[in-house]
C-alpha cells in the first residue's frame, strides 16, 4: 500500500516492520514524531527517557536482551549519549539496534548546525542516510538487518527537510524477527580494558567489512547521465535537489550509507567525469573523504558552509538556469516567534528584566524570553547549563553576582541535565538562585510527557518526580512554589532568595497555557475611557496586545485572561470579560 | 507535466496543517507523485510559517525555492507579501486579508505595511484577496479560514468538485464537516 507519509513517521513504519520492539527516546526537534509515531503500534514498547544517553542505554539494553531496539534525538542530543555510543561499538549489539539522529541545517529550530556525520566515522559506525520517506521506511529496515549481520549499532541520519516532508512511501507488513535469547559473554559486553583491547581489532575489522559491504549495496548507486562533463556525488535532501535541477542530464552517485564509504564505488564513479563535485549540507564530510583517495573536485569550495542548500544554490553552482522572483522592494517587519499569549514564562521573565538580573538561560520555549521586549536573557549553551553556569558565575564573582544573577531552567531540562548542576550547587556550596520553570510539559517539541508530569508517552499515569521533595533531597533547603501570572508574588519570591545568603530554588508552577486540560478564562477587554495609552502593559511583549488608536487592544481570539496585563496598569483599565 | 508548486503560508498558530493534508490527499487522490515540506518547533510560536505543496508525475525536491511557486495561498496579508519573491512571474496568490501584528509592530518598532494588495498587484502577482475570516465565520466557525482559502484556490484547479468534496470528507473530522464543507463553499463563490 503506498501512504503519502511524514519522514519520521516513515522511520516509525519501518520500525514497526521491522519488528523492533523497544523505542525509548528524548524528544527534540526534528526527530520527535519518530517516537509519537511509533507509540501508535501497540506492538512497540515505547518511551521518552529523561534524556539521550538514558534512552540509548536504555535501547542498548533492551538489545542486549534479545528485542529489537531503537533510540531517536536531535542532533546535540548525540552529544549527550556520545558516551554510550562510542563504547557500543565495542561491545556490539545481540538483536538489532537503530540509532536515529536528525541534524538540523538552517537551525530552524536549534542551537548550533553540528553535522552529526563525523559521529559515524568518530565512533566507527555505519550511517544511512535517506532522501525521503520511502528511503526512512526501507533504510530502518535495513539498517536492523546490517545490526544484525555485522554485530553493531546502526546510526539512522535524517535533516529536518527529510524528517519534516511528507513524501510516498510503500507499507508492508510486520515481520517479526527470531529470537535472540541474550547469552552471557562478559568478554564481548564487559568494556574493562582486558575485555576492550581486544574487542577493537575487531572493530576496525568490522568496519573493513562494512566498506567492502558499501561497494556493492544497493543504496550507494550510480545513476548514469547524458553528459560525463560533470559527475555529482551527494546523499541525502541534496540528492533530491541535485535531482531536481539536473534530472539525467548529468551522472550522480548516490549515497544511501555515509560512512564507512565504497572507496572503488567513488574512485570508478570519478574515474568516468571530467569534473566531480560533491553536493552536500554541513561539513565537508564526503568531500573530506573523497579527497583522502587523492581525488580532485569541487566542493565546499563552491558550495556554503552554512545553512542549507536549495535547489537554486545548486542550479546557480553548476552553472544551470535560475529562476528569478520579484519580491516587494520596501522592507517588511520580521514575525519573530513569540511566547503565546497566556504563557506562564512571561510574569517571571518580565520580574527578571524588572529586577535588572542577569539570566543564565537554557533550552526550551522559555528560550524566547531573550527576545524584544522582554529581552530577559543573557546565555543560552545546551541542555542543563543554565544551572552549571550560574554556579561557574558565582564562584568566579562572588557576592558581586550572587545578589543579581539567576538560572532559568524548564521542568524537562531540568530532568534532561539540570539535576546534576544542582548537585554541584549542593555539593561545592555556591550561593546560587536557580529558578525552575514548571510549566508541567515538554513545551517547544510540542507536549511530550517528563518525569515530573505525573503520565508517560502514551499519556496513561506513570511515576512522577517530585521537584520540591528532590530539590531538598540534594541538600538545597530553600525550597519555594511561585505562581507566575501573580507577579507580585515574583518579585517578591526573586528578591527574597537573591537576598539570602544560601543556595536556594524557586519553582514558577504553572501549566502550559496550551495544554488541552487547561481552562482558560475569557479574555480581557480595555475600559478606553481608563486607558491613558502609556503603553506599560506592552513591556510584557504579549502577542494579544497592541496599541490601536493611542490605546491599549486585546485581540480577543488570542488572550486567554491569564491578567497579567492588568496587573501592569496604573488606571484598571483591563476588565475581565 | 511539468512539477506544480503551492506554498500556504501563515503565522504560527494559524492551522495551516489541515490545508496541506486536505491538498495532500486530494493530489494523491488524482494519481500525482507528491511532496509536502512542513515546518515544526521554534517558529510555530507565532512567527512566520510556510509549507511547501509539489505534485506532478514526479517531485523531487521537497520545498519550493524563489521564483518557482505557481500559487501561494495565506492566511495573513503581510506574510503573503513576506514570501511573493518565491511567487513565479505572473503567479497567484490567494489571500486572507486579516492582519496579524508582529511582534516589531506590536512594540512600536516597525509600522504595519500598507496596500500590501496594491502594492503585490505592482510587482505583477495576480492577487485574490477575501476576507476569510468573516466568511468563516459566516460558515460557523473562525477556525474555517483554512476552507475557505482551499475554496478559492479550487478555481484554478481542473479537479471536479467531487474530488475536493471527498477530500474535505476524509480530512476534516465529522462534527466539524458542515461548517467546513460551507466554508469551502463561500470561498469558491467568491467573487
Amino acid at each position: 500500500m503506498k501512504e503519502l507519509i511524514l519522514g519520521n513517521a516513515a522511520v516509525a513504519r519501518g520500525l514497526y516492520e521491522a519488528g523492533c520492539s523497544i523505542a525509548s527516546s528524548y524528544p527534540g526537534t526534528p526527530s520527535t514524531e519518530i517516537t509519537e509515531e511509533a507509540a501508535k503500534f501497540p506492538e512497540i514498547y515505547c518511551e521518552w527517557a529523561p534524556n539521550e544517553k538514558v534512552a540509548m542505554e536504555t535501547a542498548f539494553g533492551a538489545s542486549l536482551a534479545g528485542k529489537r531496539s531503537f533510540c531517536g534525538m536531535k542532533h546535540v542530543g548525540l552529544n549527550v549519549a556520545a558516551d554510550p555510543l562510542f563504547t557500543m561499538g565495542y561491545t556490539g549489539v545481540n538483536a538489532g539496534m537503530v540509532i536515529a539522529v536528525a541534524d538540523d541545517p538552517g537551525m530552524h529550530s536549534s542551537q548550533n548546525e553540528q553535522d552529526s556525520r563525523h559521529y559515524a566515522r568518530a565512533a566507527k559506525l555505519p550511517m544511512l542516510e535517506p532522501s525521503d520517506s520511502r528511503e526512512a521506511l526501507e533504510f530502518t529496515k535495513l539498517a536492523f538487518e546490517i545490526s544484525e549481520e555485522f554485530d553493531t549499532p546502526v546510526l539512522l541520519k535524517m535533516c529536518t527537510r527529510v524528517a519534516h516532508s511528507q513524501s510516498v512511501a510503500e507499507l508492508s507488513e510486520r515481520v517479526e524477527p527470531k529470537a535472540r535469547p541474550y547469552e552471557k559473554a562478559p568478554g564481548k559486553y564487559v568494556m574493562a580494558p582486558a575485555n576492550a583491547i581486544k574487542r577493537h581489532p575487531v572493530v576496525e575489522e568490522r568496519l573493513e567489512r562494512l566498506s567492502k559491504w558499501a561497494g556493492t549495496a544497493k543504496i550507494n548507486r550510480v545513476e548514469e547521465g547524458q553528459d560525463n562533463k560533470i559527475g555529482i556525488i551527494t546523499s541525502s535532501t541534496c540528492y533530491q535537489y541535485v535531482k531536481e535541477v539536473c534530472g539525467d542530464r548529468y551522472p550522480v552517485l548516490k549515497l544511501g550509507m555515509v560512512w564507512p564509504l565504497p572507496a572503488e564505488l567513488i574512485r570508478g564513479f570519478a574515474a568516468k567525469v571530467s569534473l566531480l563535485a560533491v553536493v552536500e549540507e554541513g561539513d565537508p564530510f564526503l568531500e573530506g573523504c573523497c579527497r583522502g583517495l587523492g581525488l580532485a573536485l569541487a566542493g565546499k569550495d563552491c558550495f556554503p558552509l552554512t545553512g542549507e542548500l536549495s535547489q537554486n544554490i545548486v542550479a546557480e553552482k553548476l552553472g544551470l538556469p535560475v529562476p528569478e522572483g520579484k519580491g516587494l522592494s520596501e522592507e517588511l517587519p520580521s514575525r519573530p516567534p513569540v511566547m503565546c499569549a497566556g504563557c506562564p514564562h512571561r510574569g517571571l521573565f518580565y520580574t527578571l528584566k524588572k529586577l535588572g538580573c542577569t539570566v543564565l538561560g537554557d533550552i526550551g520555549c522559555y528560550t524566547l524570553g531573550a527576545m524584544p521586549p522582554l529581552g530577559a536573557m543573557d546565555m543560552t549553551l545546551c541542555m542543563g547549563a543554565s544551572i552549571s553556569g550560574l554556579h561557574g558565575f558565582n564562584k568566579a564573582l562572588g557576592a558581586e553576582s550572587e545578589g543579581k544573577t539567576v538560572a532559568v531552567i524548564g521542568d524537562s531540562t531540568f530532568m534532561h541535565s539540570g539535576m546534576t548542576g544542582l548537585a554541584n550547587v549542593a555539593y561545592n556550596q555556591s550561593n546560587s538562585t536557580v529558578i525552575i520553570l514548571d510549566n508541567s510539559i515538554t513545551g517547544m517539541t510540542g507536549h511530550q510527557q517528563n518525569p515530573t508530569t505525573g503520565f508517560n508517552l502514551r499519556g496513561d499515569p506513570a511515576g512522577k518526580i517530585d521537584l520540591e521533595a528532590l530539590c531538598r533531597a540534594m541538600g538545597i533547603e530553600r525550597v519555594r512554589v511561585v505562581d507566575p501570572y501573580d507577579l507580585k508574588a515574583c518579585e517578591e519570591a526573586v528578591k527574597e532568595e537573591l537576598g539570602a545568603s544560601e543556595p536556594s530554588v524557586i519553582i514558577s508552577r504553572r501549566p502550559c497555557a496550551l495544554l488541552k486540560y487547561v481552562k482558560h478564562k475569557p479574555a480581557l477587554t480595555v475600559d478606553r475611557d481608563k486607558c491613558r495609552g502609556c503603553k506599560a502593559c506592552m513591556k510584557i511583549g504579549c502577542p494579544a496586545i497592541s496599541i490601536k488608536d493611542g490605546k491599549a487592544h486585546i485581540d480577543g481570539t488570542q488572550c486567554v485572561g491569564c491578567g497579567v496585563c492588568g496587573q501592569l496598569c496604573g488606571f484598571g483599565a483591563f476588565k475581565e470579560g | 507535466m511539468d512539477t506544480k508548486n503551492i506554498m500556504i503560508v501563515g503565522v504560527g498558530g494559524q492551522g495551516s496543517l489541515l490545508a496541506s493534508k486536505l491538498l495532500g490527499h486530494l493530489l494523491m487522490g488524482r494519481g500525482y507523485d507528491v511532496k509536502v515540506s512542513e515546518v515544526h518547533g521554534m517558529s510555530q510560536r507565532g512567527g512566520s510559517v510556510v509549507t511547501f505543496v509539489r505534485y506532478g508525475e514526479k517531485v523531487c525536491s521537497p520545498v519550493i525555492d524563489r521564483g518557482q511557486a505557481d500559487a501561494i495561498v495565506s492566511f495573513e496579508l503581510l506574510e503573503a507579501a513576506r514570501w511573493l519573491s518565491y511567487l513565479k512571474p505572473g503567479g497567484r496568490v490567494v489571500t486572507n486579508t486579516q492582519q496579524i501584528d508582529p511582534m516589531p509592530v506590536i512594540t512600536g518598532a516597525a509600522e504595519y505595511p500598507s496596500g500590501l494588495v496594491e502594492k503585490m498587484e505592482a510587482a505583477g502577482a495576480k492577487v485574490d484577496a477575501l476576507d476569510c475570516l468573516g466568511l468563516a465565520e459566516e460558515a460557523g466557525s473562525a477556525k474555517a479560514v483554512n476552507l475557505v482559502l482551499l475554496g478559492r484556490l479550487s478555481h484554478y484547479f481542473d479537479f471536479p468538485g467531487e474530488a475536493w468534496q471527498e477530500a474535505i470528507e476524509a480530512c476534516v473530522p465529522g462534527k466539524f464537516l458542515e461548517i467546513n464543507r460551507k466554508a469551502f463553499e463561500l470561498g469558491r463563490g467568491t467573487e
